[in-house]
């Protein structure tokens, strides 16, 4: 069977985020890197894979994003994909997670794979929903924030915290799931790997090879707008204080509390 | 006229309280946009009687259309709402702050080519449409989201609306046809809500003292309950840390925690996401221990102290003993 898992690149963690105001859309020159939270759905189909309970042929990284974002793909394959596909086109800038989901869900269906994993949020867009959506397209069940898949007669046992408590729930295949960032620790990827990953098999596609409909993707046919940006209520800054000598910090912190009668 | 249709949540008898703070900022809205607010429940008849149902009306709902289901998953209320809004032209899915309406609203994205926008804070009407306010780049930002679909899915942040009591008696209750799609049928719930490690109550105390995943380890939990136990308050936690194991999932801030708004939350080692902060941020002094300098939660503390926990909340509760004592 066959594993896809959805990667992104964003920007670096330590890069300060920014809209352009020219633009109106995230301004994404700088570092950039794979999305922490896709390392996660990685490592979830390694496991998959190395567990021997689904016979898993081939694990494939899929991206849909500028051609900067075949770093991405080489860090995923570093990671364990066996190959990559890489949706760009120009068509495709500034979709809105409608255009995103759906142009992914055309990528993905060329590939038909048993199982697509994603991660829980992408760091830059925080939508936490490119997964169900893309699920709706394929057809498949869904579930997302999931933090452990037990196999059970060649079905998924998923585990995930939801409103009331943690659920239980039996997920047949193919499927599409979301990983959250508890469901395992990532591993690092070794300089042979790292050094091999380039010549991995890599295919890039263009919004024509997989079917993509112009109509529904790129910003001008994004279905939400995002419009006038803001600046939220100012909030006064806090106090803050380094910690240099933790007598004296203690001493302040108790102070503070104090003057609030919270001692 | 148009419409809204909110997905109203309920478990065990209850409904969800963002849930009725959705029903009641729809009634609010689609009385500026000229039109009504109606609920969607899905569930087993037995459970959402009439009379439960009907309760809906109080927060402004004029209808409320029942369906049966599987409870706990997305996809088959995707089902029901989807052919609601193809029978009831409605212009509007709004969805209050959980988990659930995060996966409804995109399967209904993608079943009705819907445009969507999340973590929503506010919604205004303007020229009889509805524009959404929501916040970016964690929180330095809201951007102003119009539609350009005939739907548009609203997911609202937690707490973002406010429950009101609209006293307009009770609502009509109409079951609704529909067919599970094949794919929602895949999935199917084993256990709904398990309550994992010991039941501690949070909601009552002044003072609460939370911790994240800079602990380390489970073991460092004991700390902030000695700290706890000096400022006599109770010992919280995030989800990171639940997931994990290291402490008891009644004990979480949160998204798909509890909501608490204490005279003092004192959080170490937590970075401070959206997901947390929405769970705490009303709370009176916020207090944060953390060793990076640029975690968000530092944007919203009245008192922030960059250093290693585990040097400071010792000593802090040595001193607190120290301050009682004299
Ligand atoms: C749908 C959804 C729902 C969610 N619901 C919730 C929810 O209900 N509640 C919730 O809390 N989260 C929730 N989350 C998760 C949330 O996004 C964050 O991942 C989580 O809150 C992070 O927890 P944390 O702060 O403990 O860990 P981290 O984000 O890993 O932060 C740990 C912090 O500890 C600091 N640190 C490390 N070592 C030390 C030290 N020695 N001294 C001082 N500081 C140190 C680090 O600098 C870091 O800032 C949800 C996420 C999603 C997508
Ligand atoms: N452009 C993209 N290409 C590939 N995967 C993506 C893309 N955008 C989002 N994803 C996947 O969807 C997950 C959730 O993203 P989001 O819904 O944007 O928070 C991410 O962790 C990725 O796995």
């Amino acid at each position: 069977m066959k594993i896809c898992v959805l990667v992104k690149e964003v920007p670096d963690a330590a890069v300060e985020k920014r809209i352009d105001p020219s633009t109106g859309r995230m301004d994404r020159s700088g570092e950039k890197n794979l999305n922490p939270f896709d390392t996660h759905a990685i490592e979830a189909a390694m496991q998959l894979k190395e567990g021997g309970e689904l016979e898993v042929d081939e694990v494939v990284a899929v991206t849909m994003g500028p051609d900067s974002a075949l770093r991405a793909l080489h860090k995923a394959v570093s990671l364990g994909a066996d190959r990559s596909v890489h949706l760009s086109d120009e068509a495709l800038a500034g979709s809105d997670v409608n255009g995103t989901g759906y142009a992914l869900a055309q990528a993905l269906a060329t590939e038909a794979p048993d199982l697509v994993l994603l991660g829980q949020q992408s760091d830059d867009g925080e939508c936490y929903t490119i997964g169900a959506v893309v699920a709706d397209h394929l057809r498949a069940p869904s579930l997302t924030q999931v933090i452990k898949i037990d196999v059970e007669d060649g079905r998924l046992r998923c585990e995930r915290q939801a409103e009331y408590g943690y659920d239980t729930v039996l997920v047949e295949l193919p499927a599409v799931i979301s990983v959250g960032d508890a469901i395992n620790e990532p591993r690092y990827p070794s300089l042979k790997a790292i050094m091999g990953a380039k010549k991995k098999p890599l295919a890039k596609v263009a919004a024509g090879d997989v079917g993509i409909a112009p109509d529904r993707v790129g910003y001008d046919n994004a279905r939400a707008h995002c419009g006038a940006f803001h600046d939220p209520p100012a909030k006064s800054a806090g106090q803050i204080i380094e910690d240099e000598d933790t007598n004296e910090t203690v001493e302040k912190i108790v102070a503070w509390l104090d003057e609030r009668k919270l001692i | 006229m148009t419409n809204i249709l909110v997905y109203a949540l309920h478990y065990e008898g209850a409904f969800n309280k963002n849930s009725l703070g959705a029903v009641s900022e729809a009634a609010r809205l689609a009385a500026e946009i000229g039109g009504e607010a109606h609920a969607l429940v899905l569930g087993s008849k037995a459970e959402l009687t009439d009379e439960l149902c009907g309760t809906l009306g109080t927060y402004g709902a004029t209808t409320v259309h029942r369906a049966e289901g599987p409870e706990g998953l997305s996809q088959p209320v995707v089902d029901a709402m989807a052919k609601v809004i193809s029978d009831g032209g409605h212009g509007y899915a709004l969805f209050g702050g959980g988990l659930l309406g995060f996966e409804i609203g995109a399967g209904l994205v993608a079943r009705l080519d819907a445009g969507v926008t999340m973590e929503v804070t506010a919604v205004n009407a303007r020229d009889g449409k509805l524009v959404a306010e929501r916040p970016i780049l964690q929180d330095s930002s809201i951007s102003d989201v119009e539609y350009r679909s005939s739907v548009g899915v609203i997911i609202g942040r937690l707490n973002a609306f406010e429950i009101v009591e609209r006293g307009s008696g009770a609502a009509a209750v109409v079951d609704v046809d529909y067919e599970l799609s094949e794919w929602s049928t895949k999935a199917t719930m084993v256990q709904r809500g398990e309550q994992r490690g010991a039941d501690v109550n949070i909601e009552d105390a002044d003072i609460l003292i939370a911790g994240g995943r800079g602990l380390g380890k489970a073991e460092g939990f004991e700390a902030l309950e000695a700290l706890a136990g000096s400022l006599g308050g109770a010992v919280a936690a995030t989800r990171a840390v639940v997931d994990a194991g290291w402490y008891s999932y009644s004990a979480q801030i949160g998204q798909t925690g509890k909501t608490v708004a204490p005279k003092l939350y004192l959080a170490a080692g937590i970075s401070g996401a959206i997901q947390h902060k929405v769970g705490m941020q009303s709370s009176e002094n916020i207090v944060a221990i953390n060793k990076d300098s640029n975690a968000p939660i530092f944007e919203f503390s009245d008192l922030g102290i960059v250093g290693d926990l585990n040097k400071i909340v010792p000593k802090l509760t040595e001193a607190v003993k120290a301050k009682k004592g004299s």
